[in-house]
């Protein structure tokens, strides 16, 4: 668990040192996850990679299964904002709802049709 | 005297993180009791749960969030490697996602078009002011991506993690309902749907219905983190 968990902030670290030198255009932690995968891909069955490979999985297993509580704190957050909530809350609320509403739709429906139309054309 | 002494342990307890790190973890764990009570229930998500219980707690003791904060930000910390740690099981499912590749890039798109214009197209309905609207506009990324977004838009970082949190709640919320009702079946497309549009609540319910489903709520997450950043300036 130590040693996944210092590879995890080593990729981190890696990714933020690129995102500030790329002036942010994408998150540090997010280099960090495209960095880590690559590693993983590219040296793949090599000996070596073996413990490397445990240890991160162990540690990724423990915090992907406790992720919802890793967002309390920020949320939390919605504590400086209540009177705006109050302020604009039906409008604010029917905003969020529609277009999470829309995006989920959307998104699903695309998938699956570009995956039927594949399906299609392979069978074919 | 227990008087003194009661503002005297106050004082002592406020000045160290461990009393709202410690309240955090035990109001956490109070949630999954309670949402475990009626698992289909997907109104009792333990996020919001905890959330509406720490809000009622500070609002009840007058503690600023701020001080809050001193002690919860060692659980937020955990965010970034968490973030890092959604590219493993991407490595350990490569074939599955590669077999998705094409349907994930379309949907990819469409979504991150739906999520961002949706709301711009609200906010001009209900009249937000422009910084409301460049506030609200990345509220499908996640918190940081979307506090850097809103920030280089001049809306109001602050307000956008907020409804950051709110959007993922929501959709967190209604995602299995929804996805049931639909009578979808396929956990990559429910997954990669419920990550695009709430980031990591989304990416934390999808892998506490199905593995699958976490995944590609993971790799929806990241992805359309990185499109929206692009894509954004489009829209202003």
């Amino acid at each position: 668990m130590p040693v996944g968990l210092t590879i995890l902030l080593l990729f981190q670290l890696i990714g933020e040192i690129l995102a500030y030198a790329t002036h942010g255009a994408v998150p540090g932690p997010v280099i960090g996850m495209a960095l880590i995968f690559l590693c993983l891909f590219l040296f793949k069955g090599q000996d070596r990679l073996k413990a490397f490979e445990t240890h991160t999985l162990s540690a990724s297993r423990l915090l992907l299964a406790n992720l919802g509580v890793l967002f309390v704190p920020a949320g939390v957050g919605i504590v400086q904002h209540l009177d705006m909530v109050a302020d604009r809350g039906p409008q604010l609320i029917a905003t969020i709802l529609l277009s999470t509403l829309a995006t989920l739709l959307v998104t699903v429906s695309t998938f699956l049709l570009t995956k039927r139309l594949m399906g299609a054309r392979k069978d074919g | 005297m227990a008087d003194g002494f009661t503002r005297g342990l106050w004082v002592y307890l406020a000045a160290s993180p461990l009393l709202w790190l410690t309240v955090t973890l035990m109001v956490w764990l109070l949630a999954l009791r309670i949402a475990a009570l009626s698992p289909r229930n997907p109104l009792l998500n333990p996020v919001l749960l905890s959330v509406a219980i720490l809000v009622a707690l500070l609002l009840a003791s007058g503690i600023r969030y701020d001080s809050y904060f001193a002690g919860a930000q060692f659980i937020h910390f955990l965010l970034g490697p968490a973030t890092v740690a959604l590219g493993i099981p991407l490595y350990e499912k490569l074939a599955l996602v590669k077999a998705n590749l094409v349907p994930m890039l379309v949907a990819l798109v469409a979504g991150c078009l739906t999520a961002v214009g949706s709301t711009l197209l609200l906010c001009h309905v209900f009249g937000f002011p422009p910084v409301i609207t460049a506030s609200l506009a990345p509220k499908s990324t996640t918190a940081a991506v979307a506090m850097a977004i809103s920030a280089g838009l001049h809306g109001d970082p602050a307000l956008t993690a907020a409804v950051v949190i709110l959007t993922g709640i929501t959709g967190a919320i209604i995602v299995t309902p929804l996805m049931n009702a639909l009578r979808i079946r396929d956990y990559s497309a429910r997954g990669f749907a419920v990550g695009l549009a709430s980031h990591g609540i989304g990416t934390a319910r999808a892998y506490a219905v199905d593995p699958i489903a976490g995944l590609f709520s993971g790799l929806a997450m990241g992805l359309n983190a990185i499109l929206t950043a692009l894509v954004v300036h489009l829209f202003f």
